[in-house]
């Protein structure tokens, strides 16, 4: 690493995350200008985008190769009243929490104070989402149901595609001109509708390339008063750059990446959507200018890794948008998951890694930052060597990159009836979740908690926790008598809650598609334009709106448990099982031994438990798949949790598989925590009984010690591992690194850590069966191995 | 046909080549002062009491080491990691305990691996008649042999039967061509002594087609196996195997394989 990156990645990793009023202020003075309700919605969102693009700071670091902040500095942040509103308590907490603060100064406390808490005080879309929705709504949002992505973030959640890189905005603005002259010739019914958007996507057009010319302005005064020779060099270049991009398509592996960024940074200063945004297959987009500048003596391998550093630090300068409430609560990190795609299938379907992947990984590697996230797509025609190379990263132990399987990937997208081409140019964003780069809008709408649907139809209808009735009516528990008549109850409950969500989440498109639109996003996603349609309003060629289940492992060992104990062995009634959840197993040890220990898990390849994963999955989809979404495409489940599996769990009392009240559930599809007991091959097995070709994508995590990632040997038989769950079509897998803190919690609290093997020299073991001597060895050397 | 196994492992990975599933099978010939499995020693089901703690609460039960399992059962498992066999060149490992005193159920077992396609390993002590060794070569794609101490008397001391059977068989299994792997455990003070290994040396040298061995250094994981079955740790207190000693062994060993690892 040069001395300028160090320096850089060191001032990104040191600056602390600061709430900027920057735009809060610019935004409420051009709403505050008279008149500005005249114009349509979009055009008004075109030119408030573009009056913040034309005043807001320009930030251009020493040392900077890439250049364009969000905020005033690295990490200065910026808020989106329009969107939704912080209190001046809101600040205070958002200021002081221990986790994922931002630092609230006095200046933008008094700027909240007088100017934008007045001017946006009940007019967010916070406010409408909330005045629109229904009782019984409000009701399960409160409860821990499920949460609600757009009640604080825009919908985003989308990715660049080859389109990005391959046109300029000048190449854009005629494909507007086309656009309006096929309206012009066939208008329709919302010709006018039309038109106003696309007077907006050439109003936020032009504004990007202000934007850039206005960092060559401070470019030119930075290289007049430069005396390093080479520096100057740099600084004519970059200003070289910056009048030419975005305004025309890139050329050169710089502009590429420039370019890229300058779009970034507008679309996450347009609106905060959730995720950010993301260049998505990195190393196909950027080939054939590394190809180019390479051969013609442009561009020096080194000099291509060091380009990739500095726009590796851009993302990590950029955290998400403070959250507060449950927003907070489920997705509680700065990650705004860009994740950035390696590897996978070109689109004429041919092996995607290339000698960029490569680089990239290296970068990856030397950067170690927390963004971007970092996966590979493997697909079966990917060569070991890229595998095995990712491992070697992965055994470092920061959680990435992670794998995902190409294969599985385009067999969703298609069996979603996406073209084949667009398919193979897809992969996987944010978390897990499957797309189609460049042609999709695919929200994700909210976390789904199907263990209080559970707890609820175990209640009557009843939440516990409040004694509301909440859910259906179905029948006492104690009047189910048998498993299927109790499975049935909660399936009627699981329907009823999933159709609350979905009105709800019609209701919020709608919301969005006629007061929020993002006319700047839909210059970058095919066929906005075309249509003449906004990326929130069904611009897109693609249109999916995805509901998140999360907790399959816990609800999976609730219904063998209920199942087990309770209908086959009766070894107690429904109704004793109540009690001892209302009591939380106090005065209960004996019984939570043994559905702890005694009772099939998921995650072991035992089909007691497993047929109640699959069953689940399968009501979970047959509720959610297929309805029609308000912006005209249709809505999908996916399985993932990031951080609400903690929100879900602290909005629910003790359940019968022993967890106790308030604690975490199970994330994404991964067995309960320490549940499994079988090792990893069977927790493969069991996660491939559902089908996770009908999802928009899965997540699995798989804990493992650093010494088992020791040998080439033990390496390639990890890649086996990985190669093999994707022939049976799993989604994606991510290895995390054990590390000591965790082990001590497993000499503390063993039940939750039945699933940690550790290596103990030529023999792998589970950590629990360990005499305490040899644990504490193991401890001792993880602390070691640990880099 | 029933066999006695005390335990079936997948991801087995120290075991042989790619991603194993193991058998482990009950009874063995020896007493191995430093066996790790004990619960594999005796050639009965035998009682074995677990403890498992929730938080601070401790739970003990009784419950039985070893249980007899039909050829067809067992394999119901096997077939079930075929596809990651497949992925890894993975497969079947027979261990324990020693396959070897289960002779017929072995050789059903791997010849129903055989029938699958399946890539078989038999991990053994070596004790054996050596009509067992015929019986199941024609089933086995690789032998995993442990080679202990070169000395008869020695050998009787510290397991408990002599070793001239053990070297017998482990000619007559290379000279018939076989895929060996020595495996020699290296136990502080009597394994490692530079007279029994340059013993072993000696042993291995005159043997064809050895393609790798294993040492493997003496380690503590089994005493709490130990303790839940009641038994006495014959080397209890011995401390974990120095690392650099391993390796001077390793050198010592060095130009008789391939590949000589430490670990499996």
């Amino acid at each position: 690493m040069k001395e300028r990156i160090k320096l850089l990645r060191e001032q990104s990793l040191q600056a602390i995350n600061t709430l900027s009023a920057e735009r809060a202020l610019l935004v409420t003075q051009f709403y505050n200008q008279p008149g500005i309700e005249c114009f349509s919605a979009p055009v008004q969102r075109g030119l408030a985008c573009s009056y913040i693009m034309k005043n807001k700071s320009i930030c251009i670091l020493p040392g900077e190769l890439i250049v364009g902040e969000r905020g005033p500095s690295p990490k200065a942040t910026p808020t989106y009243p329009e969107v939704c509103l912080h209190s001046l308590q809101d600040l205070d907490i958002i200021h002081s929490r221990p986790k994922v603060s931002f630092r609230v100064d006095e200046h933008t406390r008094d700027a909240y104070r007088d100017v934008v808490i007045p001017f946006w005080t009940s007019k967010t879309m916070r406010d409408r989402v909330f005045d629109t929705m229904t009782i019984e709504w409000k009701e399960a949002y409160a409860a821990g149901i499920f949460t609600e992505f757009q009640e604080q973030r825009a919908p985003g959640h989308t990715v660049a595609g080859k389109k990005l890189f391959a046109k300029g905005i000048s190449d854009l603005k005629e494909d507007i001109q086309l656009s309006r002259q096929s309206i012009d010739s066939q208008g329709d019914a919302y010709t006018d509708e039309k038109l106003e958007e696309l007077e907006a996507l050439e109003i936020v057009a032009d504004s990007i390339v202000v934007f850039a010319h206005r960092h060559a302005e401070k470019l030119e005064e930075l290289a007049c008063s430069e005396q390093n020779p080479t520096r100057q060099d740099e600084l004519l270049e970059m200003i070289r750059i910056c009048r030419r991009v975005p305004f025309y398509a890139p050329q050169t592996f710089h502009e590429a990446l420039q370019h890229y960024w300058f779009i970034h940074v507008g679309v996450i200063t347009e609106l905060n959507p959730w995720d950010s945004f993301n260049p998505g297959r990195l190393d196909q987009h950027l080939l054939p200018f590394y190809q180019q500048d390479i051969a013609n003596g442009k561009l020096t391998k080194k000099k291509a890794e060091e380009l990739l550093q500095a726009f590796w630090i851009k993302f990590n300068n950029h955290p998400s948008p403070p959250k507060m409430g449950v927003t907070a609560l489920e997705s509680n990190t700065y990650t705004d998951f860009a994740l950035i795609n390696l590897g996978g299938l070109t689109e004429d379907g041919l092996d995607g890694v290339n000698e960029l992947t490569y680089l990239i990984l290296d970068v990856i590697e030397e950067m170690r930052l927390l963004q971007p996230s970092s996966m590979v797509q493997v697909s079966k025609k990917n060569p070991d060597r890229f595998l095995n190379r990712t491992l070697q990263i992965t055994k470092t132990g920061f959680g990435q990159p992670s794998f995902f399987n190409t294969d599985a990937i385009i067999q969703q997208l298609l069996n979603q009836g996406k073209s084949l081409s667009d398919a193979r140019n897809g992969g996987a964003s944010g978390c897990v979740e499957t797309g189609a780069f460049g042609t999709e809008a695919y929200t994700l709408s909210g976390y789904f908690n199907l263990n209080k649907v559970l707890e609820i139809t175990l209640h009557d209808g009843r939440d516990p926790e409040t004694n509301k009735q909440i859910g259906l009516q179905t029948s006492k528990a104690e009047q189910l008598k048998s498993f299927e008549e109790f499975y049935t109850a909660f399936e009627k409950q699981l329907q009823y809650f999933i159709d609350i969500k979905i009105v709800g989440n019609n209701a919020i498109e709608k919301l969005y598609a006629n007061h929020m639109p993002a006319p700047f996003l839909s210059l970058f996603i095919d066929d906005c334009i075309a249509n003449a349609v906004d990326y929130n309003a069904g611009g897109a060629r693609y249109n999916t709106s995805y509901i998140q289940g999360v907790g399959l492992g816990s609800i999976t060992d609730n219904l063998t448990v209920i199942k087990k104990w309770v209908y086959d062995e009766k070894l107690l009634d429904i109704s004793d099982l109540l009690n001892v959840l209302e009591a939380n197993f106090k005065g209960f040890d004996e019984l939570r031994f043994r559905v702890i220990y005694e009772t099939p898990k998921w995650g072991n390849n035992n089909n007691q438990a497993d047929q109640h994963a699959v069953r689940v999955f399968n009501s979970f989809y047959q509720c959610v798949n297929g309805r029609p979404s308000y912006r005209g495409g249709v809505f999908r489940i996916n399985m993932l949790p990031t951080t609400s599996h903690i929100y879900f769990g602290s909005k629910m009392g003790a359940m019968p598989d022993g967890r106790l009240a308030y604690e975490p559930l199970s994330e994404g599809i991964s067995p309960v925590q320490g549940a499994d007991h079988c090792g990893p091959v069977a927790v493969l097995q069991s996660a491939s009984k559902i089908d996770h070709i009908k999802t928009g994508g899965t997540l699995l995590n798989q804990k493992f010690s650093p010494s088992f990632f020791s040998s080439q040997e033990a390496i390639t038989k990890l890649a086996a591992l990985i190669r093999t769950y994707f022939c049976l079509d799993g989604h994606h897998i991510q290895f995390n690194v054990i590390d000591v803190e965790t082990l001590r919690q497993a000499q503390k609290h063993p039940e939750k850590h039945r699933d940690l093997i550790v290596r103990v020299a030529g023999y792998s073991d589970y950590f629990n069966d360990l005499g305490e001597a040899l644990q504490n060895e193991i401890i001792r050397r993880t602390e070691h191995e640990s880099v | 046909m029933l066999g006695l196994v005390f335990d079936i492992r997948s991801f087995a990975v120290h075991d042989g080549p790619g991603i194993r599933q193991t058998i482990f099978f009950k009874g063995c010939p020896l007493r191995c002062a430093w066996c790790h499995n004990p619960e594999g020693q005796e050639d009965a089901p035998e009682p074995m009491f677990m403890s498992r703690r929730i938080g601070k609460t401790s739970f003990s039960k009784e419950e039985t080491a070893g249980s007899w399992r039909s050829v067809e059962d067992i394999m119901v498992c096997v077939k079930e990691d075929i596809p990651f066999f497949e992925e890894s060149a993975g497969g079947v490992t027979l261990s324990g305990g020693e396959p070897l005193m289960q002779p017929v159920f072995a050789r059903l077992l791997l010849k129903a691996c055989k029938e699958l396609g399946i890539h078989t390993v038999v991990d053994t002590c070596g004790f054996a008649p050596p009509k067992v060794f015929e019986s199941l070569m024609p089933y086995t794609n690789l032998f995993l042999y442990d080679l202990k101490l070169a000395d008869p008397k020695q050998h009787i001391q510290c397991t408990g039967v002599g070793n001239e059977l053990i070297i017998n068989n482990l000619k007559m299994l290379a000279s018939s061509g076989k895929n060996i792997i020595i495996r020699i455990p290296l136990i502080p003070g009597i394994t490692d002594t530079v007279l029994n290994l340059a013993g072993l040396r000696l042993i291995i040298a005159t043997l064809p087609s050895i393609t790798r061995i294993d040492l493997l250094p003496y380690h503590t994981v089994a005493q709490g196996k130990y303790q839940r079955m009641g038994k006495l740790e014959p080397l209890q207190g011995k401390a974990k195997y120095d690392r650099t000693k391993a390796e001077q062994i390793k050198i010592f060993f060095q130009h008789l394989a391939p590949i000589v690892s430490i670990g499996g």
